[in-house]
């Protein structure tokens, strides 16, 4: 209609929407794109971390001697332990690394269970609506309103004697404390985009509705979950140390937990032993802050009303 | 009264209409406040389509006109069974359409499909032109394979003028212009070959400049594909040359329908003639008398007794409906232009006029004083003298003052049923011949 049939036709492009979800992240710009690179680098060097643990760590997470000679207590750092011992003689260097593992672990089990949750439930109740949506509502709300950590440790506490793995207690303790936000996010947006033109338009092609919610609905509401995901991460991570530190996650036996470890190094700190509490501590505000950052950064990427995106400035002085 | 055609659907008689509507009701219950809906008060019903006839023959093109809240496209969408009507009945192809179950109306949407209004909200902001436009053909399982669909969805656009179709298949709607995207609207619709088109005002949030063309298009394809037209618009220019038909709705019933030249040449609803008035004439020489309806389009909760366009028509007379209510303009436009003091004086004899629909013929209008009742008539008589023009004044049979109340007895409502005339017909009581205009033989209006 406006190209003259000469033009050249561009080739179909192979991934259409793959590159219209990552356009923004590259056209931004300024305090954003300072916030979305700072926490992608934080958070990838925790992922390097926790993925290259077992080549990386000088010793094993619970390895307390070597060829038969245990390890000094509560050590400086040295040769033989950049970081340090702890009081229970475990390297901790070798608590970070792997604890790093063990944090992001089960801050990604938590993740992909709420969302496998929660997801389907906010677009099932927004789109249909009535006493079911009524329903999970109430519920949900019923559990917004205990202090999250207290649920958390409610959970992991009934689940402790049932299951044996403390990972997977600590990712359905979060779980339970993550899925209603995802809920909430998507069953209010979903409310507000079925009553869409298009949406109408899809039933009056004969979409049922389960067509109409998979492709009408889930990919024009999924844009809050990035950064709902990274932030809430972010805020597991704070959730699953604050249960270690309590001694309700994850077991020394099972895997190495920074909020266990600070834990166990609290009464260090009054003696001048600054090394046990400093670096799992250090840890966590790195982890969290990336993750926070990496959220952020996002929000401000994908949210329009927030997006700062490169403009060309004129220069009008030149001209006077 | 019923006419549902006893043929088989794939094989109707010519002189069988394709859309048949009889009566048909869509209600809508309003959700009253926290309060009401505690109490159990029942809030009212919204009758946006309220008992509404028509034929559509197979191939012709007919036009819903009507303001805002009229009800035109919920009765579009009635029709196509987006909205559950309430009542009545309409039949597609001998097919009834009313209280049918959703599976059974997806399988029915292949053969009538809709354009909608806003082409930039109609397409799925996350699915590429092709996917949207071959979407149709997926659902209802006409094609098999990538390359099958793709290249139909190809040759659909081509004949909506999206072409060349490769420079437009993979692009989002955002990248598309408003009269591209009601193009790519208009391949969807057509993408299965349907019988029906529903146009919900395809062309009103578009350019000016590309209005024509879309119509232009909208004839072509007609002509091509054979199909029938149901065109909801508030536009009666651009309805004119694009309908054959033209049925004119107010408040959810239709005033007038009849053949679009006709009704064009003589209306015969003073709505119609409204109407007409109000298209814009560019010739500047040319001075039409504009005789706009008076007001606004009164609330659908509560719409007038007897014919819903008495309260703004200009030739309304006894027996459409009057009631108590229809004073607050009659005095607001006389307070309007009257000197403060003056207004002042009369607004203190005067008590709160009910807002509610009237029951019966009798009303009791509240004088502000008690034992104020006397001289609330006496003003009340006064107003009427100065203007005995105004069809308010007609409604009423007699007024006696009371204690603290003026009683105003009002001639009962009648409604009007639709009365033909050649080749229109008009749902005005002008038209009966039992009732007569008491200013019939004066100065015609307009």
């Amino acid at each position: 209609m406006t190209d003259s049939p000469h033009t050249p036709v561009p080739k179909p492009q192979r991934f259409p929407a793959l590159r219209r979800i990552f356009q923004p992240v590259a056209e931004t710009r300024g305090f954003a794109r300072f916030m979305l690179w700072t926490g992608a680098v934080l958070t990838g060097l925790f992922i390097l971390m926790a993925i290259f643990a077992p080549w990386l760590s000088p010793y094993a997470f619970d390895q307390y001697q070597l060829a038969g000679v245990a390890f000094p207590q509560t050590a400086p750092p040295s040769a033989l332990h950049p970081l340090g011992t702890n009081v229970q003689s475990t390297d901790v260097l070798a608590q970070i690394l792997w604890g790093a593992r063990t944090e992001l672990l089960v801050v990604a089990l938590a993740l992909i269970l709420a969302l496998a949750i929660g997801v389907p439930l906010g677009l099932i109740a927004g789109y249909f609506g009535g006493w079911f949506d009524r329903i999970m509502v109430l519920v949900m709300d019923a559990m917004f309103a205990i202090p999250s950590l207290l649920l958390a440790l409610v959970i992991a506490f009934l689940l402790g004697s049932s299951i044996a793995s403390g990972i997977v207690v600590a990712a359905a303790a979060i779980t339970i404390v993550y899925v209603p936000q995802y809920f909430r996010v998507l069953r209010n947006h979903v409310t507000s985009v079925r009553e869409e033109s298009y949406v109408e338009a899809a039933r009056a092609i004969g979409a049922p509705p389960s067509t109409i919610l998979t492709k009408y609905i889930f990919f024009n509401v999924i844009q809050a979950i990035p950064v709902l995901a990274t932030l809430n991460a972010a805020d597991a991570i704070l959730t699953l140390t604050g249960l270690g530190f309590l001694g309700y996650g994850v077991q020394p036996t099972q895997g190495a937990e920074w909020g266990y470890d600070v834990s166990r190094a609290v009464g260090d700190a009054a003696s001048g032993i600054w090394w046990t509490t400093l670096f799992p501590g250090l840890a966590i505000v790195l982890l969290v802050t990336g993750l926070t950052l990496l959220g952020e950064g996002l929000n401000e990427t994908i949210n329009p009303v927030l997006r700062q995106r490169a403009a060309t400035r004129v220069n009008m002085e030149d001209e006077a | 009264m019923q006419t549902k055609p006893d043929t088989a659907p794939d094989a109707p008689a010519p002189d069988v209409p394709l859309v048949s509507v009889r009566n048909l009701k869509t209600w809508f219950e309003i959700r009253g406040g926290v309060l009401d809906r505690m109490l159990g008060r029942d809030a009212g019903t919204v009758k946006a389509v309220d008992d509404v006839t028509f034929d559509l023959a197979r191939g012709e093109v007919l036009g819903l006109v009507g303001e805002s809240g009229s009800g035109k496209s919920t009765l579009g969408r009635s029709l196509l069974g987006l909205v559950h009507a309430t009542g009545g009945s309409a039949s597609f192809e001998g097919q009834e359409v009313v209280g049918l179950d959703e599976p059974a109306l997806r399988k029915l949407r292949s053969r009538m499909q809709m354009v909608f209004q806003d082409p930039h909200a109609a397409l799925n902001p996350a699915m590429t032109i092709a996917q949207s436009v071959g979407h149709p053909l997926t659902i209802h399982g006409r094609l098999k394979g990538r390359d099958e669909i793709r290249a139909h969805v190809a040759k659909t656009l081509e004949r909506v003028g999206l072409s060349p179709a490769d420079t437009y298949m993979d692009k989002y709607p955002g990248d598309l212009s408003g009269g591209q995207k009601q193009r790519a609207v208009i391949a969807r619709a057509i993408v299965l070959d349907p019988v029906l088109l529903v146009a919900d005002e395809p062309v009103s949030m578009l350019d000016m400049s590309v209005r024509s063309k879309i119509l232009k298009l909208m004839i072509d394809l007609k002509d091509q594909l054979g199909l029938t037209y149901l065109y909801i618009t508030h536009d009666l220019a651009s309805a004119k040359f694009f309908c054959d038909r033209i049925a004119i709705l107010y408040l959810g019933k239709i005033v007038e329908i009849g053949e679009a030249r006709a009704l064009y040449a003589g209306p015969k609803h003073p709505y119609t003639e409204a109407l007409l008035g109000a298209i814009p004439d560019p010739d500047p020489t040319r001075t039409i008398p504009r005789n706009l309806p008076r007001g606004e389009i009164p609330d659908a909760a509560k719409p007038p007794r007897g014919c819903a366009f008495h309260p703004r028509c200009p030739r309304a007379f006894a027996p459409c409906g009057w009631e108590l209510r229809d004073l607050t303009p009659v005095l607001e436009a006389r307070w309007a232009g009257m000197e403060e003091q003056a207004h002042l004086a009369e607004r203190a004899l005067i008590g709160e006029i009910p807002a509610e629909v009237m029951e019966g013929t009798t009303a009791r209008l509240p004088a502000a004083t008690p034992g104020g009742g006397a001289d609330l008539l006496a003003m009340l008589e006064r107003i009427r003298s100065e203007d005995p023009a105004e069809p308010f004044w007609t409604g009423i049979k007699e007024m006696r003052a009371e204690a603290d109340h003026v009683a105003m007895e009002f001639h009962p409502a009648l409604t009007p049923r639709l009365y033909a005339e050649g080749t229109t017909a008009a749902a005005c009581h002008l038209l009966d011949p039992g009732l007569t205009h008491p200013r019939a033989a004066a100065a015609p209006v307009l």
